[in-house]
């Protein structure tokens, strides 16, 4: 009722508005009419305080730009609104365009026409009328905007590093070199990753444990990390600068100050459990263990489900051997809180699973191997001591099939490339090769070997002899047809290159199965503010431009958690996440949005709606004059409780009510209403 | 002041069902100081009086106009065109021609929807499908009656008006009180506030005059109040009863709640609320304790009538102001 937002009284604007509208090359021009959009604006808009509108290729560029300042000189322009791409992209390239122009950037309004409107609809004409309602929803929010100051927090020096892989431990060694604390949580009792599993690497077929485990034992050492396994972040709070992290050490039941890491209680524990994580189900471990040798920490773990004692009540064996009493079968999970300033996330990969791909007979067929199974396999530390085997843990092999793509780029599974398939079956191909001079098959779809090194490796194991057959393998039975083929399993393939079905026997079948992203994803970027994509790779601020950034200021992204990538590649991202966090703990402080929010007294009745909505507690009710407050300190500007205030008596800067009612009034025309809608026109 | 300088005073009825009316009259001897004060030029409901009549008037003739009722046909938007140009103070007196009040919920169905259903339903006595018509030629002479409009608008989605006194309908003593406040204004005793204001209310919401004890509040279902043994003394929100006092202006007194009933909404949106109904379903919905959509959606499945909920009085003024087939006709 009063609060008629656009008077039906013809006014004089208060504002002088400049409007901007890009083409970005064709991304907007191509499907929105950009010169009709300026022409309108001009012509419809000018009641509303629009005094200089144009069009431009590219607003971002420095001419772009330039246009903004000469208007807001020559023209004394007192807010400007940009129709062109998202806010995440360039909000802060045209607000600087305006405050080096002497306007406030805050006065500054860009709207969307290319990720909300060119680039969702092929339709040009209602495209262009949509582009027009949003620029009149910019134009109707940006004259109620306020000049505003940015507000300058201390930035914490310390850095959370989630995921202990090749990635996390990257990025924390990079950080924690340069002087800074580092929190490093690895939610297995060791870190290390997948790369702690494997034996050799490629291209250049380095052990990997040479390589890999002195950086574990550094990041286990380094006095500016503190190492957290066994752990999990259960809650983020806060912001960038300054975020409140809490952490779940989960019960070891060994008291870490006393362990020596002896592995007397690992020994002595009478149980035995199949090693499902690390010895990807080939080995054995204890339910007390120590994940590998090699791990870092070396402290043991109590395995719960499985420990005689927890499940009977009697055993006690690793107590009764431990020299330092260091078994502790009381304690409870631990809830630690840091603060942190920047957030790493490198939680890495899991594996597809090959049992989906039924037609290739894993889980039925003993002799067919996972990609993992037969890293451990190959490994000298591994199960057979690196001999390679049938699942009978006798027989070598005479032939062997390597099938790569299992699970990627196939439509009724993954559609992406897994990227490191293709080098690993050809590493897999030489170990066969090396170690028992067996017939080795590599059934491909395409060889991809793009890296530096890579295409060198492929012809070293061409050369070595290594048959290569172009097609997607069909099926892999035991059911034999031939004679041949009895006791072998069987793959079925159209070789694609001779144009024929071929039906191969071998002794052995390595599933080349791709990576996945952690079943977990979706919840952890949850809990972190992040997103995933629809497959559940975390994403990337700029695919290009800003890969280990992502849309949430302060958390960062690297390795295999943001896509298939070999060990290089991890390694890479994870020193340039250690760069960026640098970068900015190097600057001290950082100005953040002023978008706060705070309540209008006479208009809160005391409902107590809002009381306990604040994600960060900024709100306080005053039982005494049944009023609600928000400490401005703690409030971050989140707009929860903004939105459920029902009396309205609660608003936020850069988003107050006004502003948001009054762009939704533009988008709905109603701005241009000179007359009235419905009885108007009777 | 001899008798014809006296003020004048009008009052109009447009697509309301009369309560306003009543509330006026119900405003006991203070009717008395009406007639005392003004000289009462308009009023169908009280004296006999012909659209003609105002016609003849000079522009802003009448001190203070009282409309009440929303937009419905073109006989209420010329009315309203009239006795703005007719009248000095404009009042908005009332839900309907505030907010389009019970009227506005015809805004969901189009025109033809609203005919079939007051025609044509299986309950409706009509067997020689007679339909209204516009225009009918009589004997006498064509005779109109005016069009019925797509939608029920709001008084001042029409003209511009000077106050705004909320309530389904206004109660007496509000009334009262603003009849008050003109006097002395025109006597120059008092100061009129600022124009497009409320009067004849509170700045805050219904809550600010509930006793009830208020808390944090966890909803886990929403029920009728027919459904539980509220506490006489606890927040009605707070034991699921879905009460609209929190976005809702006060002035009432907040009689419902004070009886046991949950405040339905009549005076409208509080002082910072634009869409009523957009405000009440974000705050409840802040407060449903559920993260398990199935469990949020069995929760709602507790508000049966969400339009009639959240819009029963607002929906003619919230910003969508009528749905699709209304606006389109279809
Ligand atoms: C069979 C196979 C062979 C390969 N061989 C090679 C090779 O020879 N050369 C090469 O360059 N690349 C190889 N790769 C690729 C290589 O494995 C990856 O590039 C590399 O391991 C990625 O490291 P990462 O740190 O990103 O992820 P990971 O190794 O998956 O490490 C992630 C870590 O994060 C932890 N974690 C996950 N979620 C959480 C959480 N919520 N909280 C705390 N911690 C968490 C995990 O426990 C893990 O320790 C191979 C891959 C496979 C499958
Ligand atoms: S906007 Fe409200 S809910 Fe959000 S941080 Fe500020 S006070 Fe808390
Ligand atoms: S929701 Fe609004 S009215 Fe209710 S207590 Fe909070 S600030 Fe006050």
């Amino acid at each position: 009722m009063s609060n008629r937002f656009i008077p039906l009284e013809p006014m004089q604007p208060r504002e002088r508005i400049g409007v901007y509208v890009c083409h970005c090359g064709s991304n907007i021009a191509g499907t929105v009419d950009v010169a009709e959009v300026r022409d309108w604006a001009e012509k419809r808009l000018a009641h509303r305080g629009v005094v200089v509108a144009r069009d431009y290729k590219f607003m971002c560029s420095s001419l772009g730009q330039e246009l903004i300042a000469k208007d807001i000189k020559e023209q004394g322009l007192t807010r400007v609104v940009v129709a062109a791409c998202s806010p995440h992209l360039h909000e802060q390239t045209f607000r600087k365009a305006c405050q080096m122009a002497g306007l406030n950037p805050y006065l500054c309004e860009l709207v969307s026409i290319r990720e909300q409107v060119s680039w969702v609809h092929t339709d040009k004409h209602a495209a262009t009328d949509k582009a027009k309602a949003i620029l009149s929803g910019g134009v109707e929010r940006v004259m109620r905007h306020t000049p505003l100051e940015p507000l300058h927090v201390p930035i914490h020096p310390a850095t959370l590093v989630v995921g202990g892989g090749i990635a996390g431990i990257q990025a924390a060694l990079e950080i924690a070199d340069a002087g800074f604390p580092v929190y490093l949580v690895e939610r297995e009792p060791s870190i290390g990753g997948h790369m702690a599993q494997f034996d050799k690497t490629f291209p250049t077929l380095d052990c990997a444990a040479c390589i890999l485990t002195p950086r574990m034992v550094s990041a286990g050492n380094h006095p500016n990390i503190t190492l957290l396994t066994w752990s999990e972040v259960t809650r983020v709070d806060g912001y960038v600068g300054n975020f409140t992290v809490t952490i779940r050490k989960k019960a070891r039941y060994v008291k870490e100050e006393l362990c020596t890491g002896c592995g007397v209680c690992q020994e002595k524990c009478p149980k035995r459990v199949v090693d499902e994580q690390y010895e990807a189900g080939l080995g054995f471990r204890k339910a007390c263990y120590i994940p590998f040798p090699q791990a870092v920490p070396k402290y043991p773990v109590i395995d719960t489900e499985n420990c005689v004692f927890f499940a009977k009540g009697t055993c006690k064996a690793c107590q009764k051997f431990c020299p330092t009493n260091a078994i502790d079968y009381d304690q409870k999970d631990e809830y630690l809180s840091v603060q942190v300033g920047n957030i790493i996330l490198a939680t890495g990969y899991d594996l597809f699973d090959a049992r989906r791909v039924s037609q290739y007979g894993y889980g039925r067929l003993a002799n067919v191997f996972t990609s993992l199974e037969f890293e451990r396999l190959s490994n000298s530390a591994g199960p057979t001591n690196g001999n390679i085997v049938l699942r009978d843990g006798v027989t070598t092999p005479k032939t062997v099939g390597i099938i790569h793509c299992v699970g990627s780029r196939d439509r009724n599974f993954n559609n992406y490339c897994s990227a490191i398939c293709c080098m690993q079956s050809l590493k897999f191909a030489h170990l066969v090769k090396e170690r028992t001079g067996a017939t080795v098959y590599n059934f491909y779809i395409d060889i991809r070997t793009t890296a530096k090194a890579y295409d060198e490796f492929y012809q070293r194991v061409l050369e070595e002899g290594t048959l290569f057959v172009r097609g997607k393998v069909a099926e892999v039975t035991d059911a034999a047809r031939k004679p041949g083929e009895e006791g072998k399993i069987i793959i079925q393939v159209e070789d694609t290159l001779v144009g024929k079905q071929r039906r191969i026997p071998v002794d052995m079948v390595i599933l080349a199965n791709g990576l996945e992203p952690r079943r977990d994803a979706k919840e952890v970027a949850k809990i972190f503010g992040i997103s995933c994509s629809a497959d559940g790779w975390l994403i990337e601020k700029h695919p290009k431009l800003d890969p280990v950034a992502t849309m949430t200021e302060g958390i960062y992204i690297a390795g295999c958690a943001t896509g298939p990538k070999d060990i290089p590649s991890t390694v890479a991202q994870g020193a340039a996440a250690a760069a960026s966090v640098l970068g900015r703990i190097q600057q001290g402080e950082i100005a953040l949005e002023p978008v706060r929010a705070s309540v209008l007294e006479e208009r809160c009745s005391g409902c107590r709606i809002c009381n306990n909505l604040c994600p960060f507690n900024a709100i306080t009710f005053h039982e005494d004059r049944m009023v609600t407050s928000i400490n401005a300190a703690l409030c971050q500007g989140c707009g929860t409780c903004v939105a459920a205030c029902p009396a309205g008596a609660i608003t936020g800067t850069a988003f107050s009510n006004e502003q948001i009612i009054g762009q939704i009034e533009g988008l709905l025309m109603r701005n241009l209403e000179t007359a009235p809608v419905g009885a108007g026109q009777a | 002041m001899s008798a014809n300088e006296k003020p004048k005073f009008a009052m109009y009825w447009a697509a309301a069902c009369g309560g306003c009316e009543i509330a006026v009259l119900n405003i006991g001897e203070k009717i008395l100081d009406v007639d005392a004060n003004f000289d009462v030029v308009f009023w169908p409901v009280a004296m006999d009086a012909k659209y003609k009549d105002v016609e003849a008037m000079p522009d802003g003739y009448i001190t203070l106009t009282l409309f009440n009722g929303g937009i419905r046909n073109k006989e209420n938007a010329e009315m309203a065109r009239l006795l703005r140009r007719k009248s000095k103070i404009l009042v908005s007196f009332g839900s309907c021609a505030s907010e389009g009040c019970i009227p506005g919920l015809a805004n969901l169905s189009s025109r033809q929807e609203i005919l079939d259903t007051a025609y044509g339903t299986l309950t409706t006595d009509n067997p020689d499908n007679i339909r209204p018509q516009y225009s009918y030629a009589a004997p006498e002479g064509e005779l109109h009656i005016p069009e019925f409009l797509p939608f029920v608008q709001t008084l001042d989605q029409i003209v511009p008006v000077d106050y705004y006194i909320p309530g389904c309908p206004p109660e007496s003593h509000q009334i009262g009180a603003v009849v008050d406040l003109v006097i002395q204004a025109l006597q120059g005793k008092a100061q009129l506030p600022p124009p497009g204001s409320v009067i004849g209310a509170g700045g805050s919401t219904v809550c600010d005059d509930c006793p009830r004890k208020r808390h944090e509040k966890k909803i886990k279902e929403f029920v009728r109040i027919q459904q539980i043994k509220p506490d006489p003394d606890l927040c009605l929100l707070e034991q699921g009863v879905p009460c609209n006092g929190p976005a809702t202006r006060n002035g009432c007194g907040a009689l419902c709640p004070q009886a046991g009933a949950q405040c339905i909404g009549c005076y409208g949106p509080a002082e910072g609320v634009t869409d009523y109904g957009a405000r009440l379903i974000t705050a409840f919905a802040s407060v449903i304790d559920a993260d398990d959509p199935q469990e949020i959606e069995r929760i709602l499945d507790g508000l049966p009538d969400p339009v009639g909920q959240f819009y029963r009085f607002n929906l003619a003024a919230s910003l969508l102001r009528a749905a699709k087939p209304a606006f389109t006709g279809k």
